[in-house]
């Protein structure tokens, strides 16, 4: 008999629910969450040690197709619960889903300050360069001269650099991902959880729907020419000077995790007690 | 039971590739089906099911042959020429108004690529069992290809704007 394949604790299946994805189809999402559950295999972690925490948008409606405990906040708000979650339960393995409208606008403060503290989180972005779940209006990422009828003549705004304002901002972990190569997809995010701090994982996911083009993104992606650094100047030379397409791992940093001591513990009613005026 | 020769570690890791192949192209065909039903396309969806199927068939052949456990963790990515198994439909393929024929338009591509990728091996420098079982799989691709074309006739090809909708999710 051949030596057989070494059997895992759990297969990517076990970490999705019942809930079938509402996602169009052919949308790039599918193969994040089916990236997201590989990895969660791969780490050998179990769905009740694993928290998704989302704010609002497509990609946002992650944490209800994972069998893991999942939160599906406010707008733009995924990131300040994900870090309350943390650093209450840090032996929770903590990941945060999010959009490009919904990460780099209304939460792009947050992002600033969830990079900054460095908690041990890591935040997958799932960008496709435009507000699908409303229809298709222009994100922080979409190019100054998309036209639509919702932006006739483009917006002439210069695109938001989330991968350099990340590293600028103090997030531990830079990488790149594209969902078309969900398998690569799965390494990166595995890698991102291993990391220690908050690791921060753009994947490149196109909408099918409101950005037809991007399905020309396969062509276009590539493996990063180079190995990670931990100079934070020489990776943001790399990532301002790449062409948007660079995948891989592009900055591992070694910064002091932000972990404060674990509260002391205590029931619903001392907690209750503790918020009366 | 019939006794074989002991394959070579080549072999089995040539096995192990052609099992993940299949269960990577079984796992496509499934989400395919599943976002066809979630948009309520169920005739291209139960197409796609079928499809999963006999590609899991295809898997679960290769586990009978190398005497595998029965139910195995999906072995580890390989790195495959392009981002995924040379077999796997690419994931953005699917239209919510597509027809049973573009569905197995798509899996005449796979099917194709498949009997590229193992009459590759079957004509390299590989070890004798690994080009045998190559060759005996491209042949078995060959099949598939001509059964998939076979299907096709049996199904109306999309006449001209089968996209269009009234009611389109985008504003252009």
């Amino acid at each position: 008999m051949n030596a057989p394949m070494p059997a895992a604790a759990l297969q990517a299946k076990d970490f999705k629910s019942d809930y079938k994805p509402v996602w169009c189809p052919g949308c790039g999402d599918y193969s994040v969450l089916s990236a997201i559950t590989k990895a969660l295999a791969m780490l050998e972690l179990k769905p009740e040690n694993v928290a998704v925490v989302s704010g609002i948008g497509c990609s946002s409606r992650i944490p209800a197709y994972t069998s893991c405990y999942g939160f599906h906040g406010v707008h733009g708000r995924a990131l300040p619960a994900a870090t309350g979650l943390k650093v209450a339960r840090p032996e929770l393995t903590v990941l945060v889903a999010s959009g490009d409208g919904d990460g780099y606008s209304i939460g792009g403060n947050h992002f600033l300050h969830a990079c900054r503290r460095n908690v041990d989180l890591t935040y997958i972005v799932m960008d496709n360069h435009v507000y699908g779940m409303t229809k298709g209006q222009p994100s922080p990422t979409t190019e100054p001269d998309w036209r639509s009828k919702l932006a006739p003549g483009g917006t002439g705004v210069r695109e938001f650099h989330p991968l350099v304002i990340a590293l600028a901002s103090g997030a531990n972990f830079v990488a790149r991902a594209f969902s078309g190569d969900p398998n690569g997809c799965a390494a990166l995010i595995a890698e991102a959880v291993r990391h220690p701090g908050f690791s921060f994982l753009e994947v490149l996911s196109p909408c099918v729907t409101f950005r037809p083009d991007q399905r020309g993104w396969k062509e276009l992606v590539h493996p990063a020419p180079v190995a990670p650094t931990d100079d934070p100047a020489r990776a943001a030379r790399r990532i301002m000077t790449d062409d948007g397409f660079n995948i891989g791992v592009l900055y591992k940093g070694n910064r002091r995790v932000y972990a404060p001591p674990a509260a002391k513990g205590g029931t619903v009613a001392d907690l209750e007690k503790a918020f009366q005026l | 039971m019939k006794t074989k020769p002991k394959p070579s570690t080549q072999y089995a890791d040539f096995m192990s590739r052609a099992y993940t192949m299949e269960l990577e192209a079984t796992e496509r065909y499934t989400q395919f089906a599943e976002q066809l039903e979630t948009h309520n396309n169920r005739e291209v969806a139960s197409l796609f099911r079928k499809l999963a199927e006999i590609e899991k068939l295809h898997a679960k052949r290769i586990l009978e042959e190398m005497q595998w456990p029965s139910v195995p963790a999906l072995a580890p990515a390989y790195a495959w020429e392009g981002a995924e198994g040379p077999e796997t439909a690419p994931f953005d393929s699917l239209h919510y108004l597509m027809q049973p024929w573009h569905a197995l338009e798509i899996a005449l591509h796979c099917e194709r690529e498949a009997q590229k990728y193992y009459a590759g091996i079957a004509a390299s420098r590989a070890p004798k069992p690994v080009r045998d079982a190559a060759r005996e799989m491209a042949a078995e691709e060959a099949e598939h290809v001509r059964l998939i074309k076979a299907w096709m006739t049996r199904v109306p090809k999309p006449e001209a704007g089968w996209d269009e909708d009234p009611d389109p999710p985008g504003v252009r």
